[in-house]
């Protein structure tokens, strides 16, 4: 697994950077280019993939071909503050943070022409570039650290592990709506419809004794599957008092309705178990 | 209706030996293997040997000794599944040399991968942890805004309280759900940025 996630670099820059001269540094996906477009009289931009001023100058002295510990900052500034302009030229908005190294590269550049202190101590003479440097390689590294953990992801992503397990904790149960209550009711009255009626004697049920009739059942068997009530309840009639009487036990909490799935089956549930 | 047929189909057989595990019944070493196995398969998530063993009121040390011997067999067995340490416990998995069948299978697609900055910021926040935002402002040269947003979303990292400093701002680490995504046992398990030298800079 540590192999393939080692030789499995996508990355063309990578292998570039091994195959270059040392001393020169690597940087992703940065070749920016001006190419006609098509038969048009309009050109065509390609930008590399700066994410920002550290990039862009990481980029540049690839470009050069120079040694980081040693770069010639007069000659990567001018080349810097070139591409600082086609940016503004081609009216793309320059990020703070492009402006801010600008200064800075700026500044070391006189500082760099300033003769020495022949004062100073030898030790006290810092090569001005240094932090600069320092906080090039650092980017670096951390840019090399990050197309470590993007070959890791892919390979993580080529790794499967069981599916989930059904339990009562990951399928909880789907409280009911009212909607789920009428669609259910439909369905019943939609079959009734098919059924060739023939109601012979008018039954009379009373809204009361229906609703005694629910809780029983209820009461009973603990829970109760809807279904099975509405079908039961027989005329049409009977099935809307039945609808009725389940929507007045549900109003008076002493049944809750609970759905295991979307559009499964609804049961109705006592609340206080006698 | 079914769930409760099923539960039963379970405890039936297991009955019996409910009151042995409770009298410290001794569980041989292939029994002690196979109960292992059984768990980690069972697990939502990678599970520690202390939380085996803690289940099975044994010495963690038993249970380490046969995840070892089983990591060995699935080794040497060479098959569709490994049995790998990540996040600080164990997982069954399977290699990732068979993706392309399982992808077909589960019709499923790599999925969105995250942008240069997002990833670049994640690695200086693995790196550097506890990590405020205006650290990573200064190695990655840019504002990652967005970026810390995105990482918070997909809980690759999160806040590890306020550093006591001018602004006392917030400092960020990486999760659990990035070692697990990321393929680790823990956070050593990641190179020595010290290593990306080379990449970097040549001989320094």
């Amino acid at each position: 697994m540590e192999d393939t996630a080692q030789t499995d670099n996508p990355t063309p820059a990578t292998a570039e950077a091994s195959a270059e001269a040392a001393p020169t540094i690597s940087v992703i996906g940065a070749h920016p280019e001006i190419t006609p477009d098509g038969d048009s009289d309009r050109l065509k931009i390609t930008l590399g993939e700066f994410e920002g001023p550290l990039d862009l100058l990481l980029y540049l002295i690839r470009q050069e071909q120079v040694n980081i510990y040693d770069i010639p900052i007069a000659r990567i500034t001018d080349e810097y503050l070139h591409y600082l302009n086609l940016m503004q030229e081609l009216d793309l908005t320059v990020a703070g943070d492009f402006l801010v190294m600008a200064a800075q590269l700026i500044e070391l550049k006189s500082r760099m022409l300033l003769p020495r202190d022949p004062l100073a101590e030898a030790e006290e003479v810092l090569d001005p570039r240094a932090d600069l440097v320092n906080r090039l390689l650092e980017h670096e590294k951390f840019k090399a650290a990050s197309q470590m953990l993007w070959s890791r992801a892919t390979v993580e992503q080529a790794v499967f592990t069981r599916a989930e397990i059904e339990t009562d904790s990951n399928n909880p149960e789907v409280a009911v709506g009212l909607f789920d209550l009428l669609r259910v009711f439909q369905e019943i009255l939609a079959r009734h419809k098919e059924e060739v009626m023939m109601e012979i004697e008018r039954e009379e049920v009373t809204m009361a004794e229906m609703i005694e009739r629910l809780r029983n059942m209820v009461r009973s068997a603990g829970e109760l599957n809807l279904v099975a009530f509405f079908e039961r309840a027989g005329s049409r009639r009977g099935l809307v008092v039945a609808f009725l009487s389940v929507l007045e036990l549900v109003r008076m909490s002493e049944i809750s309705l609970v759905q295991r799935e979307t559009f499964g089956e609804i049961i109705a549930r006592a609340t206080n178990p006698a | 209706m079914s769930k409760a047929a099923k539960a039963m189909d379970v405890e039936e057989p297991l009955q019996p030996d409910d009151g042995a595990i409770e009298g410290h019944r001794e569980i041989g070493d292939t029994e002690l293997k196979a109960i292992a196995e059984a768990l980690i398969f069972v697990a939502d998530e990678p599970i520690s040997s202390k939380l085996i063993a803690d289940v099975l009121k044994l010495e963690r040390e038993a249970v380490e000794t046969a995840i070892s011997d089983l990591a060995r067999e699935y080794e040497a067995r060479n098959g569709g599944l490994q049995l790998r340490e990540i996040a600080g416990g164990w997982q069954i998995a399977t290699r990732p040399e068979h993706h392309e069948q399982i992808r077909a299978y589960l019709k499923s697609r790599p999925s969105a991968k995250l942008s240069l900055a997002s990833l670049e910021t994640l690695a200086v926040i693995a790196y550097k942890q506890p990590v405020t935002v205006p650290e990573i402002l200064e190695i990655r040269g840019v504002q990652s805004p967005s970026a810390i947003k995105t990482l918070l979303d997909k809980r690759l990292i999160v806040a590890k309280g306020r550093k006591e400093t001018v602004g006392r701002p917030m400092m960020y680490g990486t999760s659990k759900d990035f070692l697990i995504q990321f393929g680790l046992k823990d956070l050593s398990e990641l190179p020595s940025i010290e290593d990306f030298q080379d990449l970097a800079g040549g001989e320094a």
